[in-house]
């Protein structure tokens, strides 16, 4: 052997040489073997928070892609471009230099498209992420900390939005920008000069886009790449949460190390995300710029909407009565101060104190890694559940005229179904869910007590027909099961228990035998369904205590 | 083991390391880890970092059916994953070469409309593919393993000598006792601070000097212009019409404040037109002209409806009644519309009798003051 040859544990491959060598001058042996060892647990929802991460990985490379092309001057030039309905006519040279990455730019519009695609999952990602982790009650102690930097994330996800799309500065974005900067001019006392400050004057000014730009490619990105980077590293140091289960406690993470298996499942997962976004850049339209034409102070079109994520306080700006609030002194509160600035303000301020008012309500000052399923906590779960639909009865107002027009609907009849709808809609989605939690938790312990419904049906020696239901576990002398309810799912259907093997693989003929399947199901069970014998035996209910069993064998 | 020995230039100390160096080196020897299998060695580096592998679901048995039909699959969708990477690139380079060009072209359909869906259909799917590949290449081909690791709680060890070591230094500065450092820093960090903000204050313009939210390019005798320039007489438009127009000053049409809606009224509006108090004779026979910046968040208000007579404001649907001086009857909106007086100069064009006589656009806090 040539271990023999020299002194043991010295490298005799060329790699194993080289290895040595970086391990020599940087000594990352150690760090490089607990990262590869980190254990990440094995479900579904613990990838949507990588699939914002990877939407921003792709909105990096293809922003810088824009930036070699975009000019945010707004000096008024006259198009000379390629797209012909538009030649001579006068627009800024940021709007022109937009034109001319989507039409005189080889692949300039596939980038930009793909650009928009990813902007619109990496928010909705974060969302969806937020959302689980808001209703499995990840965010408890010790991981507050995270959930705040989540929630930053989201608001400088939506300030990269908004700065983004204004600029085009084609009418759509500028119809945006206008009612910003109505909003900016909304705040008492200060508003005017912070629009001053904002826009260096009266709306529109020279410089807002060169500043909205600096914004969007330097100052948000560098605060978000930051940001992800606290995020990620309190989460390797705190370690994943994990669903309970089987061998699962609040000491340990059970899952896939990275090293072989997970490493090459996220990668997959980012060339999904990538293929995915790069597809709708190619294939589904998205801000055709071209069609809006350019900004004109004085022209609009019908059904301008903002991406979806601001939608709702497009909505909310609709539905808001019309209440000026005039004070002594000649001093007036806009109405449009209250829906576009005090109630995201009190949204956020809600959703990054979440935490804490919980905290405080349940006196649960306990650490937590396990994750509770939302019917356990049915407060919570129904007070999210408001939350989104309040949310979603705003967003839907923010298209309420597209919706009106659609359906053939009166518009103001839509305002007056909005500015209802978002008082009694949240109350009555509560109580159902309420409802439906409870309903959820009944039956997962009606199954542990008296077992799974099997569907077979009985008759008794003295004619009485029953349904035979199977256990989970051990029962007492009454027939009911004794496994107490963990927080875990529990199974509901008698494949689920092993009632039949798994399917023999294979598309047009086997290519397995079904006997080694079987021997290897057999094998392979272990903990819970194990234990018991798969014998259907009694009804499960209650009053089969007292009655006479057919034997067993 | 070279024994301690001093290098010319220390005072002394081991060039070998001490024994707090290196962890379980000294337990497992060069010779020791010489003896043991690759797996082996898998699972003890593992076990120093709090990771037990619990139970591992074996791959296919190599040369197996199984295991042929997965990496049959696999190769494919790699295969195919390049296949249409290729293709893409192809589209890519070779528009305009010896495929059409792609640039944009005013027939419709064709190879410009088809170039950018299959350079990103292409793409997309090659790169989809490659996801997938890999997905299936962990589901089907490795085995599937079930590890656990320890979570530590933070050690009272680490908490207690890193206060000392904290507590410790903080305790030389001395600063507690030493107040008149401390009342300087105070007063030092305030002025830098105060000092390194100060470039921002280039940013802060005074809002209210000469009125600008308040006042806008009309004045008096000021021809009222279409989008095009040219002025309009009260003949040109018919009843019920409505027509932007702009002050006739350079860069009018492209003003953020000014753009205004001349109305012609039908007859059986004038009938019931009530104008705001004070601002009767602000219209001009049938005509009558309003801003069109809407006075609730400023975008235009574009859509007249001549038959209820209502102009509604697309943004946020605020309604503004023209025959009861564009008073607003639905919506977000809480002031009417500004009214601009107007009449016609000596050669029967419009012109504006003045500004605005408030300001027109969205409500501020100091609106009603100027």
């Amino acid at each position: 052997m040539a271990r023999t040859a020299t002194a043991p544990g010295v490298p005799t491959t060329p790699l194993g040489k080289a290895a040595l060598e970086i391990d020599d001058r940087l000594i990352v042996a150690g760090p490089l073997r607990r990262t590869l060892n980190k254990v990440f647990p094995d479900h579904w929802s613990f990838l949507l928070g990588e699939i914002a991460l990877y939407s921003f990985v792709i909105l990096l490379l293809s922003g810088t892609y824009l930036t070699f092309y975009y000019d945010a001057a707004m000096t008024e030039v006259v198009y000379e471009g390629t797209y012909a309905p538009m030649r001579g006519l006068e627009m800024t040279a940021a709007y022109e230099s937009t034109l001319k990455l989507s039409f005189d730019v080889r692949g300039g519009l596939f980038i930009r498209q793909l650009h928009h695609w990813a902007a619109l999952l990496f928010v909705a990602a974060i969302v969806v992420h937020l959302l689980r982790i808001f209703f499995t009650g990840a965010f408890r102690r010790p991981r507050e900390t995270n959930w705040l930097i989540g929630v930053a994330l989201l608001v400088l996800s939506f300030a990269m939005g908004f700065t983004g799309y204004s600029l085009p500065d084609d009418l759509l974005s500028g119809t945006g920008l206008r009612i910003v900067s109505a909003i900016i001019l909304s705040i008492p006392v200060v508003g005017t000069w912070v629009h001053w400050a904002v826009f260096d004057g009266d709306y529109v000014g020279e410089e807002i886009l060169g500043r909205m730009y600096i914004v969007h490619v330097l100052i948000v990105p560098a605060i978000l790449l930051g940001l992800i980077a606290v995020h990620l590293l309190m989460l390797v140091k705190q370690k994943h949460t994990q669903f309970p289960g089987p061998g699962r406690t609040e000491h340990n993470v059970v899952g896939n190390r990275l090293f072989p298996a997970f490493a090459v499942k996220a990668g997959g997962l980012f060339f999904i995300v990538f293929g995915v976004c790069a597809a709708l850049g190619g294939l589904v339209q998205i801000n055709p710029v071209w069609l809006w034409g350019p900004y004109n102070p004085a022209q609009v079109s019908a059904a301008s909407q903002p991406d979806w994520y601001v939608m709702f306080l497009d909505g909310s700006t609709r539905l808001f009565p019309a209440w000026d609030i005039n004070l002594p002194g000649n001093y007036t509160i806009p109405a449009l101060f209250w829906p576009t600035v005090v109630l995201p303000g009190i949204i956020f301020t809600l959703l990054a104190a979440y935490p804490v008012i919980e905290r405080k309500l349940t006196r649960d000052e306990a650490s937590h890694h396990l994750l509770q399923r939302p019917r356990d906590v049915p407060v919570r779960t129904s007070l999210g559940m408001m939350a989104l639909a309040f949310y979603i009865v705003l967003m839907f107002s923010g298209g309420n005229d597209v919706i009106a027009e659609k359906f053939d609907i009166s518009l103001n009849a839509m305002t007056w179904a909005g500015r209802i709808g978002l008082v009694i809609v949240p109350p009555i989605v509560y109580l159902l869910t309420y409802r439906i939690c409870l309903g959820l938790q009944k039956h997962d312990r009606e199954v542990l007590e008296h077992g799974l419904e099997t569907g077979v049906i009985r008759r008794l020696p003295h004619g009485e027909f029953i349904e035979v239901h199977q256990p989970l576990g051990p029962v007492d002398e009454h027939g009911h099961g004794q496994l107490a309810y963990g927080g875990a799912p529990v199974p509901k259907r008698m494949n689920q228990v092993g009632g039949a093997r798994r399917a023999i693989r294979g598309f047009f003929s086997p290519i397995e035998e079904p006997a080694r399947v079987e021997l290897e199901q057999r094998r392979d069970e272990h903990g819970l369904s194990a234990a018991e014998s798969r014998e259907l035996t009694t009804s499960g209910r209650p009053s089969d205590g007292g009655r006479p069993q057919e034997p067993r064998d | 083991m070279s024994a301690p020995h001093t290098t010319p230039g220390s005072t002394g100390g081991s060039e070998t390391p001490g024994p707090l160096h290196g962890g379980p080196d000294e337990e497992y020897t060069p010779e020791r880890l010489a003896t043991m299998t690759r797996e082996e060695l898998d699972l003890l580096g593992a076990r120093y970092d709090g990771v037990q592998v619990l139970h591992v679901d074996p791959a296919p048995e190599p040369g197996s059916r199984v295991e042929k039909a997965a990496v049959r699959q696999v190769a494919m969708t790699f295969a195919l994953a390049g296949l249409s990477a290729f293709a893409a690139f192809v589209v890519y380079a070779g528009s305009g070469w010896f495929l059409p060009d792609w640039q944009w072209d005013i027939t419709e359909g064709g190879w410009s409309a088809l170039f950018t869906p299959l350079i990103g259909g292409l793409g997309g799917l090659a790169l989809t593919l490659v996801g997938v590949g890999m997905v299936l290449f962990t589901k089907k081909l490795l085995p599937h393993e079930t590890a656990v690791q320890d979570k530590h709680d933070g050690s009272h060890f680490d908490r207690v000598t890193t206060g000392a070591s904290l507590m410790g230094g903080l305790n030389t500065y001395g600063l507690a006792r030493r107040k008149l450092i401390t009342r300087s820093l105070v007063f030092m960090g305030g002025g830098v601070g105060l000092m390194l903000l100060m470039p921002l204050g280039g940013l802060i313009r005074n809002p209210n000097v000469g009125n600008p939210l308040g006042t806008t390019s009309w004045t008096e005798g000021m021809r009222l212009l279409r989008g095009d320039g040219s002025p309009i007489r009260p003949g040109d438009q018919q009843p019920g019409s409505l027509e932007t127009v702009f002050p006739a000053v350079p860069g009018g049409n492209l003003e953020s404040d000014a753009a205004t809606m001349l109305i012609r009224l039908r007859p059986e509006q004038v009938s019931l037109e009530r104008p705001r108090e004070g601002q009767d004779d602000f219209g001009y026979g049938d005509y009558v002209a309003y801003s069109k910046i809407c006075t609730h968040a400023g975008c235009p208000v574009s859509l007249y409806e001549q038959e209820t007579s209502r102009i509604l404001c697309p943004c946020h649907q605020s309604q503004f009644d023209v025959t009861q001086g564009a008073k607003p009857v639905f919506g977000p909106a809480t002031r009417p519309l500004p009214q601009l007086p107007i009449t016609v100069d000596d050669e029967g064009f419009f012109v504006a009798r003045s500004d605005y006589i408030e300001a027109v656009g969205p409500t501020y806090w100091n609106r009603e003051r100027i």
